[in-house]
């Protein structure tokens, strides 16, 4: 249990790491919801199944799709490429 | 100079955090107040899931204050995205996989964030987590058919009576004698489905207004215009 813990912290916090330095808000957005998904295993193995839901659900899906379609009304959308 | 204090500071903060959790071991708390939740909620409000008990028996006060501050949030939201000028073009319709993986997946979404709901007394999720998952249900499809309109008249309606009709249930109790969102009805058997009282309809005017609300606010973002 403490090896997938440690798994887990170590890809939260390289993700959390990676929404610093990468320019595309994109990348950087998907790499924030990897943050709050790695939070809500970590939840489950607290046997907080109720908080783990709640932060599945709002952390990983609803504020992505926020960021995300605000993102896209301020014209950021897109990659960096283009 | 900032970059110095910055990091100065984020030292600081790592410093407290880890001196705070150096005591305490991973995956334990001080469990005063849990244990007695644990030993009084089945025969105090019988919800099988003792989250809820504390969410909408013993601090259902505090849930709808959540609920207004979400209600503000929504609201400010709206106002600060105004509305959309008549001529200003809409985004192309997504391509067959999207449109079909669209129209799979709504119904689907909707069945699990009403379980969700209704389960909400007996396993972990309710009316908040359900809520979330009713509001992409009905999103799903606009992301994609942009140009499809949702009626912002019926959700702002279902929000208003979901809401409404949180605090009546309120009130009832006070009707009866007791305190303010005490709650109401027959315990019933601990683990059914129609048990804790009045904690299931609680919860289902909490999902619906979290989801009318949540979902009103995505389409309004999504209707908002584009900077290209």
């Amino acid at each position: 249990m403490q090896w997938l813990v440690l798994v887990i912290v170590v890809v939260m916090l390289t993700s959390a790491v990676a929404v610093l330095l990468l320019n595309d808000f994109l990348a950087a957005l998907a790499a924030l919801s990897v943050v709050s998904l790695g939070l809500s295993v970590l939840f489950v193995i607290l046997r907080a199944p109720d908080v783990a839901m709640t932060e599945a659900a709002i952390g990983a899906g609803l504020s992505s799709l926020l960021f995300a379609l605000a993102l896209r009304r301020l014209g950021l959308w897109r990659r960096r490429g283009q | 100079m900032q970059r110095l204090s910055s990091a100065l500071f984020l030292l600081g903060l790592g410093l407290l955090i880890a001196a705070i959790f150096r005591g305490m071991e991973f995956g334990t708390a001080a469990p005063i107040v849990g244990q007695a939740i644990n030993s009084a909620a089945a025969e105090q409000v019988g919800a099988a899931n003792f989250v809820t008990a504390v969410v909408l028996g013993y601090r259902g006060f505090d849930t709808l204050l959540e609920l207004t501050i979400l209600f503000t949030a929504a609201t400010a939201g709206g106002l600060v995205l105004g509305k959309r000028s008549p001529t200003a073009k809409r985004d192309p319709d997504a391509g067959f996989i999207l449109q079909a993986g669209a129209d799979l997946l709504f119904p689907l979404l909707v069945i699990v964030g009403l379980y969700i709901i209704l389960h909400g007394h007996l396993t972990p999720g309710g009316g908040f987590q359900g809520g979330v998952i009713l509001a992409s249900a009905f999103f799903i499809p606009i992301l994609a058919r942009p140009g499809t309109r949702m009626s912002h008249a019926a959700v702002s309606t279902i929000e208003g009576l979901a809401g409404a009709s949180f605090i009546f249930i309120g009130l009832l109790a006070m009707f009866g004698g007791e305190a303010f969102l005490t709650p109401l009805m027959d315990r019933g058997e601990l683990g059914a489905l129609l048990s804790a009282g009045s904690l299931p309809l609680l919860y289902l005017a909490v999902g619906l207004k979290v989801g009318s609300e949540l979902a009103g606010l995505l389409t309004h973002l999504s209707e908002s215009e584009a900077v290209d």
